[in-house]
């Protein structure tokens, strides 16, 4: 049955869904949409590494993003320069490098299109191996820190006063980020992947109460973002990664308008 | 320097902090600070803006090493800390409830005994984003209050509150140290309500400039030299009584020994 390219294509933009609703809650609370997007657009360093070192992509991308991460980290300690700005620097460096390397593969005809949005028609067993391991390792270090990093994201010197780890809490956090932009890169592509992560948690928003609440509704919104997006690409022959986006941004204005007419009726 | 009782010798004591010394970069902040918290008494450090007021209390918590000095906290002490401020991103959906329950999940009873007996049992269900200053802090002192905790820390607690709501929060901060015998350390720079439910005071302008019970400390002429005579005046505007009081959520209640409650209070 996985023979079928859709159903594999499906399965895996399920799979990145999942995990991105619940860890874009988290973006979006602490405001690094941009953190996100910088480390998932030096993801292509990471493909031109896999290419040059001869290893898997995946396993060179969330390399690359880890390592972008910690770097980060340590430029952060000096204070001349605001982090947004390291990582404009970072982000484009990374891109801007991970093209001119590309460019020295002349043998190799790369579907450069794909890494930057996304070939989800042709999700491998692989893939899908990667997108659910990756996925699971991500979804359970999240659970994990789940209720400490909620404390440090209200509070930093709260949860730092009452004992928290908040220093390996974020560190755990940064990997988590890294190895989801890994597995996503395949679905919607390194120049799309900060949209599966925030515009389905932007959707959970209104209709939530708790944090649960929002990331559990998240994970929802994205898998239906992947169906529908699926399903008119299918229909209208239009490029799938883009369409799942566009599916999601549907979804987020369907969101907005349902909770304007909740509220305006209950007053 | 210190009018109390040096620190090694107090058994009474929940933390004792000597010679504290913190600097950043080449301004000095702290300089030879001392400060000892026992338990059942408020102590509150008052002092100008920049003072090293925050500081100091980030030494306390074990948030900040300072440069030279010692601090000393009794073996197993649980410290309760109430922030400055808490500013909630309205992306992220709170209840009081879940609030209440982190880092660590706790039983509806406990978080409804802990709201009660701040006064703020009606908020249990509530969305953080739309509370007033004054619920927020109780929401916070609750929080404090489900660690059981030796030393109740807070910042600033009376920020952001109301006139009423600052009288009412200030007697409930008193309440609580009554019914469970912790130690108060308090940060304000409110000194006319602040000093006149305090057992000691330090005032702090870098360096402890005196300390002592309220009374005391207001005639000191270094505290005079920072705050202006005024400031002493100020003590007694809390000996009247109102004919009525506020709850929080501002509706006119009944008088419950208000009057009484408002005046200094003596020490048990």
């Amino acid at each position: 049955m996985l023979d079928d390219f859709l159903l594999r294509a499906f399965l895996g933009g399920v799979g990145v869904a999942l995990v991105a609703g619940p860890l874009g809650c988290f973006i979006v609370w602490r405001r690094m949409a941009y953190f996100g997007a910088s480390l998932a657009h030096s993801a292509l360093l990471g493909v031109a590494l896999g290419f040059l070192l001869g290893i898997d992509l995946t396993l060179g991308i969330a390399a690359t993003a880890i390592l972008l991460a910690l770097l980060l980290l340590l430029l952060e300690r000096q204070r001349a320069l605001p982090s947004d700005t390291l990582l404009g620097i970072l982000a484009h460096a990374g891109l801007a490098l991970g093209l001119v390397v590309l460019g020295f593969f002349e043998t190799l005809r790369l579907d450069l299109m794909g890494y930057l949005f996304g070939d989800i028609l042709a999700v491998s067993r692989s893939d899908l191996l990667w997108i659910y391991g990756g996925g699971t390792l991500a979804l359970g270090v999240l659970a994990a820190i789940w209720r400490g990093l909620l404390t440090a994201t209200l509070h930093e010197e709260l949860a730092r006063a009452e004992g928290l780890p908040v220093f390996r809490l974020r560190l755990a956090f940064m990997l988590t980020i890294a190895i989801v932009i890994a597995i996503a890169m395949k679905i919607v592509g390194i120049l799309l992947i900060i949209s599966m992560l925030i515009i389905p948690a932007a959707t959970a928003r209104c209709f939530a109460r708790t944090p649960e609440q929002m990331a559990a509704l998240a994970a929802a919104s994205g898998v239906l973002a992947v169906g529908l997006g699926l399903w008119s690409s299918l229909a209208t022959d239009s490029p799938a990664g883009p369409s799942i986006v566009v599916a999601s941004t549907a979804l987020f204005a369907v969101s907005q308008l349902t909770a304007w007419a909740m509220a305006s009726r209950t007053g | 320097m210190t009018a109390g009782a040096p620190a090694e010798e107090d058994a009474e004591a929940l933390i004792a902090a000597r010679g504290i010394d913190v600097a950043f970069g080449r301004s000095k902040v702290l300089a030879r600070v001392d400060l000892t918290v026992r338990r059942g008494e408020i102590v509150t450090l008052i002092g100008p803006n920049g003072s090293g007021k925050t500081t100091l209390v980030r030494v306390v918590l074990g948030l900040l090493k300072p440069q030279a000095g010692e601090i000393r906290r009794r073996p197993g002490l649980s410290i309760g800390y109430v922030p400055q401020r808490l500013s909630i991103d309205p992306a992220l959906p709170l209840t009081v409830r879940r609030f209440l329950c982190l880092p660590r999940p706790q039983p509806d009873a406990a978080l409804r005994q802990a709201l009660e007996e701040v006064g703020a049992g009606y908020l249990f269900e509530q969305p953080i984003q739309g509370l007033s200053g004054g619920e927020l802090q109780r929401m916070l002192l609750a929080r404090a209050l489900l660690r059981d905790p030796d030393l109740l820390v807070l910042d600033e607690p009376l920020q952001g509150v109301d006139f009423n709501g600052q009288l009412a929060l200030f007697e409930l901060i008193g309440a609580v140290r009554q019914r469970r015998d912790c130690g108060v350390l308090m940060v304000s720079h409110d000194l006319h309500l602040v000093m006149a439910g305090t057992d000691r005071v330090v005032c702090l302008n870098h360096h402890v400039c005196c300390t002592g019970a309220p009374e005391a400390v207001s005639r000191h002429p270094e505290y005079l030299a920072l705050f202006g005579p005024r400031a002493a005046e100020g003590l007694a505007v809390y000996t009247h009584a109102h004919d009525h009081q506020h709850d929080i959520s501002g509706a006119v209640v009944e008088e419950q020994e208000h009057g009484q409650s408002a005046r200094p209070k003596e020490r048990a």
